[in-house]
């Protein structure tokens, strides 16, 4: 059997059993209310997608870092009936990371997209915004789901598990900017800004961050790092930049998360 | 069938098998015994390749098992008391399992669901199901595809006498066709039923492998129960 069979056949099973979760519902109504609530109050303008990106930045990791981790600590004994097959550990894993990748980035594209339909919000100059709020936000959703299962399968214990992936999100969509803002200022007399990049590079929810922000051409939201990399590197450059450091942020821990399956006792 | 050589898994600080030799015959049903936490799940997983052995060699009809998961089509595996996707019912875990594994000219043994009378149960959530019903499916998939090996961890724990003696009479027809058998379970008196073959586990090496037969003139006890005690305890007194 080919790589690609064993992976779809685990991965068209995995939609069929989320279709049925209530997280993953909750999830989507959570976003479609947020989306609503934000375009029904600002009106339908780049204000209401700010707003809205600074929503997703939040919760997509979030929701990903966790969901995902705990997917695959409840998944524990499935995954064992499953490597008693005659099926590659390797195949299987890719067939478990796109299963829940692809339900919960398609849920949470649901839940922006159809409220956004509802209040007309796909004209004119709000289309690119909100087309790379998507983008960017499936990206989100495909590296911290790596990360959850880097997470979820090196580590035996699911509460520790489960803390990791929290303190993950903590470090990546909180506390990073603010650090990285206190070096900077700390060194506010040196040339930091090719630091700075590295540091952008070093989180994908900066990088995320700088992607929008350099498509809705607002600097009020920027943070830091990513006004660093707007006057670093122009328009064109900077996206090229940006989407291969999170084409790497969903390999790495994929890949990572992927050997330790493949040598993990079960 | 299956040949294991000076076997070794070490768990962290524990190490669960020291130096396990023991070899599985064709056609024979092997009951592994052993106090709680002696190795008997962990043997299994790795004749299974779900656990990687740090040392020693485990051969199945002769080839070295390693990375390559073809073997695989020729056993059946009941784990023990599995948790299965809270939303799947039977019939999809069925269906998905046969969509993984069967080829398109194999005929599907589903005699234990008749056997059983699963039918209704498998097209509910298998979440909503007892754990005596959802262990009648973990059992009808590892005879599904009617493999030449089955190992079955703990195979009647959680089943009612009924559904105990279906599965009992199951591997027995099993055997008598010829298929080779693997099991563990607490319970002395059924695996003196089934098994003609045991393999006694404690300290991480098998201490006596066999007929039971065997076992019970070496010790001169009538049960394989009383032949495991009788050797445990002329182990503790050495």
């Amino acid at each position: 059997m080919t790589a690609l069979t064993t992976a779809l056949k685990v991965v068209k099973f995995e939609l069929s059993d989320l279709a049925r979760s209530r997280w993953l519902l909750a999830y989507v109504l959570s976003i479609a209310i947020a989306t609503d609530a934000l375009l029904r109050f600002n009106g339908a303008d780049q204000r209401a997608v700010l707003g809205l990106v600074n929503v997703v930045l939040l919760i997509v990791p979030l929701v990903a870092v966790i969901f995902g981790s705990m997917h695959l600590y409840a998944r524990r004994d499935f995954i064992e009936l499953l490597l008693a097959q005659p099926l590659r550990r390797r195949h299987i894993f890719i067939g478990l990371y796109l299963g829940l990748t692809i339900p919960v980035g398609v849920g949470m594209v649901v839940g922006i997209a159809v409220p956004a339909a509802w209040h007309g919000a796909w004209t004119g100059s709000l289309v690119g915004p909100l087309a790379t709020l998507l983008t960017v936000s499936l990206a989100l959703t495909a590296v911290f789901v790596a990360l959850a299962f880097c997470i979820a399968v090196r580590c035996e214990d699911k509460l520790r598990g489960l803390a990791i992936a929290m303190a993950v999100w903590m470090a990546f969509a909180v506390l990073y900017d603010g650090a990285v803002l206190l070096l900077g200022s700390m060194f506010a007399d040196a040339s930091v800004e090719r630091p700075m990049l590295a540091a952008m590079l070093a989180n994908p929810v900066d990088l995320a961050r700088v992607v929008m922000l350099l498509q809705l051409d607002i600097s009020a939201l920027l943070g830091y790092t990513g006004a660093v990399l707007k006057s670093a590197v122009g328009s064109a450059q900077g996206l090229v930049l940006a989407i291969v450091a999170l084409s790497l942020w969903v390999a790495v821990p994929l890949w990572l998360g992927g050997r330790s399956f493949v040598r993990k006792d079960f | 069938m299956i040949d294991i050589r000076a076997l070794g898994k070490r768990f962290g600080r524990v190490e669960v098998l020291r130096s396990v030799d023991l070899q599985i015959r064709r056609g024979q049903v092997t009951a592994i015994v052993g106090p709680n936490a002696a190795g008997k799940t962990t043997l299994l997983k790795t004749i299974l390749g779900l656990t990687r052995p740090d040392r020693g060699e485990l051969t199945f009809d002769g080839e070295r098992v390693n990375g390559d998961p073809a073997y695989r089509s020729r056993i059946g595996y009941m784990p023990q008391s599995p948790r299965f996707p809270d939303h799947l019912t039977g019939n999809e875990l069925i269906a998905l399992m046969t969509d993984l594994r069967a080829s398109t000219s194999q005929t599907l043994d589903r005699e234990l669901i008749d056997r059983f009378g699963l039918a209704p149960e498998l097209d509910k959530p298998l979440r909503t199901l007892s754990g005596g019903t959802r262990q009648k499916v973990n059992a009808v998939l590892a005879f599904l595809f009617d493999p030449e090996l089955l190992i079955l961890d703990e195979p009647t724990a959680g089943l009612d006498p009924v559904a105990s003696g279906v599965l009992k009479n199951k591997i027995a027809r099993g055997h008598a066709a010829g298929k080779t058998f693997i099991l563990t379970s607490h319970i002395m008196s059924e695996l003196e039923e089934l098994a003609n073959d045991v393999a006694f586990l404690l300290d991480g090496r098998v201490q006596f492998a066999g007929a039971i037969h065997d076992l019970k003139l070496r010790t001169r006890e009538f049960t394989l129960e009383r032949a495991v005690a009788s050797i445990m305890t002329s182990m503790e007194a050495a």
